[in-house]
C-alpha cells in the first residue's frame, strides 16, 4: 500500500487539493442524498412542491405582466410559457446561489468537527437545486405539450446555458459563502439580492421590450446583467427562434462569470482553511 | 519510522473582548475600511481595538514525533491546548506557525456522531457519518452489520435517530468510528460517553485496534484509561508541552500537579492557631509512606494522619475524634483515641491508615477534639483536602471503580464440578 503523506503548514494550500476533491466524490454524494431525502421527508406533497411554486408563479405573473400590464410578449410564444422558461433558469441560479451561500454555516457542525475539502459542501447544495431543476423542467415539458409547442434544434445549446448559469451560482455564491461565516448579515442580504435579480432579469418580460429602448441610459446597464444572456439564451434553445436573443449579451455573462469564478475560487480556497476560526 | 512530526506548532486566537468570540457585524468592517480610505484616520472603532483584541495562543511552540505503532496519550487541564491540537493534526483547522508532517491515512473522532442528521434513519446515518469520516461505500457496506452488531441498535435501524435515545445515538456514533480502519487514529474523549458496559466495550475495541499495529492518539482525562493504553504520553499546560515520555512518569508528574493534595497545614505560635481558649491547633499534616519513588498518594499508599494542638487546660480528659469525608459531604469513617488525661501543654496523636483501603477521590480530613468524650471543644473541619489516585494491575477495567472504599479482601473462586453440560 502506498503511503499517503500529508504536510500541514500554514497557508499551504493542499497541492494535491483536486485529487483529494475528486476522492471525496462519494461523500459529495452522500451529503446531496441527506439534503434531497431530508428535503422531503416531512412534507406531505414531497417533490410535487417543485412543481407547485413555479406553476403558480407562473400564473401570478401571467396574470400581473400581460393581462394587467400588458406587456407584449415574443410575438408567437405563449406568454405563459416563455414566463415558465424563465421562471425555470432563474430559480435553478437562485436556488443553487442561495444554497452555496449558506452552505458552510449551515454544515458548522461539520467543519468544526471533520476534515474534507470545504467545496464540498457547496458542490452538495447545488446538487439539490439541480433535481429540484430538473423537476421544474418536466413542468415546462409538460406545458410545452399542452400549448402543441415542439423545440428544434436550438435545444442542442441547452446544456450550455444550464451549466453556465450553474457556474454564475458557484461564481457569486462561494464569495457570499466565505463572507456568510464571518459577517452573518450576509444571510439578510441574499434575499434582497435574489428579489431584485428577479425583476432586473427577463423572467416575466421579454429582452425584446429593453432592446427597443437602445438609445435609453440604462440600457447598457440592463446587459452588464450576466444572468441577461443565461435566461435569454435558455429561452432561445427552448423556445427557438422567435424568442428574442441577442448573442453579444451571452459573451457578456461567460467574461464576466469566468473573472468572478476565479476570484471566488481563490477567496474560498484562500479563506477555507480558517473557516472552523471564524464560524 | 516517525509517522507524524510536529515542529514549532502554535496556534494563535484573537479574541475580541468587546463581542465575544464570533461573527463580526459587516458594518463595522466596512465602516472601517471606508474610513481608511476617505480620510485615511483610524475610526474610533480601530483605536480600541489595541484594548478589544487580544492575542491568545491555544498552543505555542509544540516539538514531537510519533513512531509507527505508538499509542500516545495526551493530557492536561481543560483548555491546555489538547484539542486545538487534535484540531491542527486533522487539518480543521491550519496552525500559526510550524510544519507538520504526517505519513499513513489519518482519521480523527472530535465527537460521536458527527454530522448525524436527526431526519435520517439508523441506517442513512450509517452511511452518512461514515462517508464523512473518510470511509467509502463499499467499506461501510463490508462492515454493516458489525457496526449494527457492535452498536446493539438492530430493530431500530429504519428509525429516525431523532427517536433514539442518547445512549443509542452515542452506541451507533462509536460503532461506526469503531470500524474505521486507518493508519492513524486520533481519538477526543469519546471514552467519557455511554453506559458503563459500553465503555467497557469500547476500551476494548481501542486495544484491539492498538495490538493491531496502528497509530493513536488518545486525549482523555481518565488517567487509569490512558495508562492502560498508551505507551507514551505528552503532557500541555497553557498551549505548552511541558512533558512527553513514558506514560507513568508522565502520568505520575500530571497527576501530582493537578493534585489538589495540601500534606500540612502548622501555625508556629497559638495567637494565628485556630481554635479557641481551651484548645488550638498546631498542626495537621499527611505522612503518605510511599514506595517505588512515588510521588503521590494511590489507592495502594499507606498514610499517617498527624495532628498536634495544644491544651491550655491545667486537667482535662481529652481524646481525638477523626472524620474522613467524602467531597460530597458523606463520612466514610469515624475513628476515635481512647481518652486520656493531659495537663497544659502540646499534644500529639496519629492515625495510621492502610493502603488499599480508599477508594480513589478526594477526601478531607476533620479533626475534632473531645472533652470527657461527650463535649467537643474544637472541630477543625475540612483540615486538609487531599486526592488518592487510581491504581490497577491486570484489570482491564478503566470506568470508574466503584464505592466509597476499595479494600482488598480475601475472595476466591473455584471448579466444583466439571462438564456439567455434557453427560
Amino acid at each position: 500500500m502506498k503511503t499517503h503523506e500529508v504536510v500541514i503548514e500554514p497557508g499551504r494550500s493542499e497541492k494535491n487539493y483536486w485529487r483529494d476533491l475528486w476522492k471525496n466524490r462519494e461523500l459529495l454524494y452522500i451529503l446531496s442524498m441527506r439534503d434531497i431525502s431530508v428535503r422531503y421527508k416531512q412534507t406531505i406533497l414531497g417533490t410535487s412542491w417543485s412543481l407547485i411554486r413555479p406553476l403558480i408563479t407562473m400564473m401570478i405573473m401571467f396574470f400581473v405582466f400581460s393581462k394587467v400590464a400588458k406587456l407584449k410578449g415574443d410575438p408567437g410564444i405563449p406568454y405563459p410559457l416563455m414566463i415558465l422558461a424563465g421562471l425555470t433558469i432563474w430559480t435553478f441560479f437562485s436556488n443553487s446561489f442561495t444554497q452555496i451561500s449558506t452552505s458552510i454555516t449551515a454544515n458548522s457542525n461539520l467543519v468544526t468537527k471533520v476534515y474534507f475539502p470545504r467545496l464540498i459542501m457547496p458542490l452538495s447544495s447545488s446538487v439539490v437545486s439541480f433535481i429540484d431543476f430538473l423537476v421544474a423542467l418536466g413542468l415546462f415539458v409538460v406545458l410545452t405539450i399542452w400549448y402543441q409547442f415542439w423545440p428544434d434544434w436550438h435545444i442542442l445549446f441547452l446544456p450550455f446555458f444550464i451549466l453556465l448559469a450553474l457556474l454564475a451560482s458557484f461564481a457569486f455564491g462561494l464569495i457570499f459563502a466565505v463572507l456568510n461565516v464571518k459577517f452573518r448579515d450576509i444571510g439578510q442580504l441574499i434575499p434582497f439580492i435574489v428579489q431584485i435579480g428577479f425583476y432586473a432579469c427577463p423572467i416575466a418580460y421579454s429582452s425584446r421590450l429593453v432592446e427597443e429602448n437602445a438609445g435609453e441610459w440604462w440600457h447598457p446597464i440592463y446587459y452588464m446583467n450576466p444572468m441577461v444572456g443565461i435566461i435569454d439564451g435558455f429561452k432561445w434553445s427552448l423556445l427557438g427562434e422567435k424568442a428574442f436573443f441577442n448573442p453579444t449579451s451571452v459573451i457578456n455573462s461567460v467574461v464576466i462569470i469566468t473573472i468572478f469564478l476565479f476570484i471566488s475560487i481563490y477567496f474560498f480556497r484562500k479563506r477555507e482553511n480558517s473557516f472552523v476560526d471564524d464560524i | 519510522m516517525a509517522v507524524i512530526t510536529a515542529e514549532d506548532i502554535s496556534k494563535r486566537y484573537i479574541i475580541d473582548h468587546k463581542r465575544g468570540k464570533g461573527s463580526t457585524s459587516i458594518k463595522d468592517a466596512l465602516g472601517d475600511q471606508m474610513r481608511k480610505i476617505f480620510n485615511g484616520k483610524k475610526s474610533p472603532h480601530q483605536e480600541a481595538e489595541h484594548i478589544e483584541h487580544e492575542d491568545f495562543w491555544a498552543l505555542k511552540d509544540v516539538n514531537f514525533s510519533v513512531e509507527q505503532g505508538d499509542r500516545i496519550g495526551i493530557v492536561g487541564h481543560n483548555g491546555a491546548g489538547k484539542s486545538t491540537l487534535l484540531k491542527v493534526l486533522s487539518k480543521i483547522t491550519e496552525p500559526t506557525t510550524g510544519r507538520i508532517h504526517i505519513r499513513g491515512r489519518i482519521a480523527s473522532l472530535l465527537e460521536v456522531g458527527t454530522g448525524f442528521h436527526p431526519e435520517l434513519t439508523g441506517r442513512e446515518n450509517i452511511f452518512l457519518n461514515g462517508a464523512i469520516l473518510g470511509m467509502t461505500r463499499e467499506e461501510i457496506r463490508k462492515q454493516f452489520d458489525a457496526i449494527v452488531d457492535f452498536g446493539g441498535i438492530e430493530k431500530f435501524l429504519d428509525t429516525p435517530v431523532k427517536r433514539y435515545s442518547s445512549g443509542m445515538y452515542v452506541r451507533l456514533g462509536f460503532a461506526i468510528a469503531a470500524h474505521l480502519d486507518p493508519e492513524i487514529l486520533i481519538i477526543d474523549e469519546v471514552l467519557a460517553v455511554g453506559d458503563a458496559e459500553f465503555q467497557k466495550k469500547s476500551l476494548g475495541k481501542m486495544r484491539d485496534v492498538s495490538a493491531s499495529g496502528r497509530t493513536i492518539l488518545f486525549v482523555s482525562h481518565n488517567m487509569t484509561a490512558v495508562q492502560a493504553l498508551c505507551n507514551r504520553t505528552l503532557y500541555f499546560e497553557r498551549g505548552q508541552l511541558i512533558e512527553q515520555g513514558e506514560t507513568n512518569q508522565v502520568v505520575a508528574s500530571y497527576l501530582s500537579k493537578i493534585s489538589k493534595t495540601k500534606l500540612i497545614r502548622e501555625w508556629n505560635t497559638p495567637e494565628e492557631a485556630p481554635g479557641n481558649d481551651l484548645v488550638r491547633i498546631k498542626k495537621i499534616e499527611i505522612l503518605p509512606e510511599y514506595v517505588d519513588n512515588q510521588i503521590f498518594i494511590d489507592v495502594r499508599t499507606p498514610f499517617r494522619v498527624r495532628f498536634e494542638y495544644w491544651n491550655f487546660m491545667d486537667k482535662a480528659n481529652l481524646n481525638l475524634s477523626l472524620h474522613m469525608n467524602s467531597m460530597t459531604g458523606e463520612c466514610i469513617f469515624n475513628v476515635g483515641t481512647q481518652s486520656q488525661p493531659y495537663s497544659k501543654g502540646l499534644i500529639a496523636g496519629e492515625c495510621l491508615v492502610p493502603g488499599h483501603f480508599l477508594n480513589d477521590g478526594t477526601y478531607n480530613v476533620s479533626m475534632m477534639i473531645v472533652k470527657d468524650t461527650v463535649t467537643p471543644l474544637y472541630n477543625m473541619e475540612e483540615g486538609l483536602i487531599f486526592d488518592v489516585a487510581d491504581y490497577r494491575d491486570g484489570v482491564a477495567w478503566y470506568g470508574k471503580w466503584p464505592g466509597y472504599v476499595r479494600p482488598q479482601l480475601k475472595f476466591h473462586t473455584e471448579m466444583m464440578e466439571e462438564n456439567i453440560l455434557n453427560d
